[in-house]
């Protein structure tokens, strides 16, 4: 590991201005992916801003009903909160989905977004990778790609993105606040994470040194319905092959609010924006949802190896839309 | 760079700490508590398992800059940590008095050598050590996983130590132990 500062700044903006300072030092939370990359070698920067002790640790409803959740709160934590059990068990489902105990009792929100992709070629300095070194090729379209992705990719890189959080978080409609010497903005999380393109070492549309302080929930939908399934190699602790994260709202047998997200299948939560629009106002029906997530995944490009993920994808969601559309119209919680 | 921190409940310092160090690398290397292993230094054993602040962590991906201040518990503070919890601890075996660790710089720090927390205690009777290198997180995961929920499913504690890798065991007599322990919790109270 390359030797590094070290800084654990009181506030934001001592962070911010820190960074700000040192085009190549990076932000720390629970340190679950960044001091890995940096064992790798993957990662070596001169300086890492400590901001997982940064006062972002509470979860609160907002003014509107909504819950604001700071960056530094732990993935354990914010699992089992009981606002989040209560509204949004897509997300609580999502996070216990994720890794271990151990890991996410380390892993904090900011991070979590922004954890790297687990593509084998991008972890290991001795293979080219395009996405850690631009323009030395993309190994994984002709090798191990199982994993990989089968919507949104490029020539250039074929990586997912591994967070089972996001996945939750972009069928919520979560809005992720960032704060920066240019001031705070707001960035809709389905625009955090960016498709590879031919700048795929770029993963997000953040900009350096801009710091993630909270993550903004809407207030729940009355009556919708929401989950995460996740399907993967072991029964627990293991990245997703395919994950769906969903929220529904039946009234009358009509779809009147659904919000359908992938994860494991792009190089971002991949909100599934055609099935979406095809489903309002249509029955809640299994045929129905079929016939959405069929358009929808149509768009899927395969590689080699792993065309599996395109059935496996559109049976969890049709399989998840029905039993939410039993539950809503049944009236279960 | 100079660390200060709590651990197994005695404030400890350490000076000269390279920021590239691992809270796993500063228990073992630095304060002689070399329970803790050091295996696949990815967070992906569990076998460095600690609690910081009460909850486990994997210690090989803790920057050591990051424990500033809090308080780490590690498998040698198991014993102390049963007692104060009114716990008993039970007399260990004779073959772990013989080659019971010696903390330094600051001295023997755990209960009486040989004095076993509950959960360590249960691990030995239920034949759930092989080799011996996983164990340290397995007991540190498992003590915490019985102090909060002290009468565990199988599928709670197939999750609680799913975090946890055994290449010996097949994890049988591991879910024995656990219950075990659990059982024997219950009896006490
Ligand atoms: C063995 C293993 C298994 C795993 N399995 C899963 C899984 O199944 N599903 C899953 O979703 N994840 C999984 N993970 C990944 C884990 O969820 C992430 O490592 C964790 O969420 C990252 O959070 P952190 O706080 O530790 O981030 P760090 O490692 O501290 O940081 C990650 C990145 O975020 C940046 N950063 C951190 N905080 C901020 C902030 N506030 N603002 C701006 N930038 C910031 C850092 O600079 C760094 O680039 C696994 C990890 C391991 C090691
Ligand atoms: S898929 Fe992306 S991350 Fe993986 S080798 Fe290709 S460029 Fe690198």
């Amino acid at each position: 590991m390359k030797t590094f500062q070290y800084e654990r700044p009181a506030d934001a903006d001592t962070a911010v201005a820190l960074l700000a300072d040192a085009p190549t030092g990076a932000y720390l939370g629970g340190g679950t992916n960044l001091v890995d990359l940096m064992k790798l070698g993957v990662a070596a920067p001169d300086l890492l801003v400590d901001v997982s002790r940064l006062p972002f640790d509470a979860v609160e409803e907002t003014g509107t009903g909504g819950l604001r959740i700071g960056a530094a709160v732990r993935n354990s934590t914010l699992a089992v909160h009981p606002l989040v059990r209560e509204r949004y068990p897509v997300l609580s489902q999502a996070l216990l989905s994720g890794a271990s105990t151990q890991l996410r009792n380390a892993a904090t929100v900011g991070g979590n977004l922004l954890q790297r992709t687990r593509c084998p070629y991008f972890q290991d300095v001795g293979k080219p990778c395009n996405k850690r070194r631009p323009g030395t090729g993309c190994p994984a379209r002709e090798g191990a790609h199982r994993d990989l992705a089968v919507l949104g990719a490029s020539e250039h890189c074929v990586a997912t993105n591994p967070s089972d959080m996001a996945v939750a978080l972009a069928a919520l409609d979560a809005i992720v606040d960032v704060a920066s010497g240019h001031g705070p903005r707001r960035v809709p999380l389905t625009d955090l994470h960016r498709l590879p393109g031919d700048a795929p070492d770029r993963d997000t549309t953040l900009r350096h040194g801009e710091l993630i302080t909270a993550v903004e929930l809407p207030p729940p939908m009355p009556g919708a319905r929401s989950a995460y399934r996740k399907a993967r190699d072991r029964a627990s602790y293991a990245f997703a092959l395919a994950s769906v994260g969903a929220v529904l709202q039946v009234r009358e047998g009509l779809v009147h609010h659904v919000r359908v997200a992938f994860g494991a299948l792009a190089a971002k939560p991949w909100r599934a924006r055609t099935a979406e629009e095809a489903l309002l106002g249509e029955p809640a029906t299994t045929a129905s949802f079929d016939d959405a997530v069929r358009h929808e995944l149509a768009a899927a490009r395969p590689l080699r190896d792993n065309g599996y993920k395109v059935p496996l994808a559109r049976r969890m969601a049709v399989s998840m839309l029905t039993e939410l559309a039993a539950a809503s119209a049944g009236g279960t919680p | 760079m100079r660390v200060t921190f709590t651990v197994n409940g005695r404030e400890q310092e350490a000076d000269d700490v390279w920021e590239g160090e691992s809270l796993l690398y500063v228990l073992r290397e630095r304060m002689g508590l070399p329970g803790s292993k050091n295996a696949c230094e990815q967070g992906e054993c569990g076998s460095c398992t600690v609690r910081l602040d009460d909850v486990p962590v994997c210690s090989c991906l803790v920057a050591a800059g990051q424990v500033q201040g809090r308080e780490v518990v590690t498998v040698e503070g198991l014993a102390d940590q049963a007692r104060e919890r009114g716990g008993r601890a039970t007399d260990g075996t004779t073959l772990d008095q013989a080659k019971g660790w010696q903390a330094k710089p600051h001295g023997a720090q755990a209960a009486q050598p040989g004095q076993l927390a509950p959960i360590q205690q249960a691990f030995i009777d239920a034949g759930a050590v092989q080799c011996g290198f996983c164990t340290p997180g397995l007991l540190v995961a498992a003590d915490e996983l019985l102090e909060r929920n002290s009468s565990p499913t199988d599928a709670d504690i197939r999750e609680a130590l799913s975090g946890n890798l055994c290449r010996c065991t097949g994890y049988e007599k591991i879910l024995d132990a656990v219950r075990l322990a659990a059982a024997r919790q219950d009896e006490v109270v």
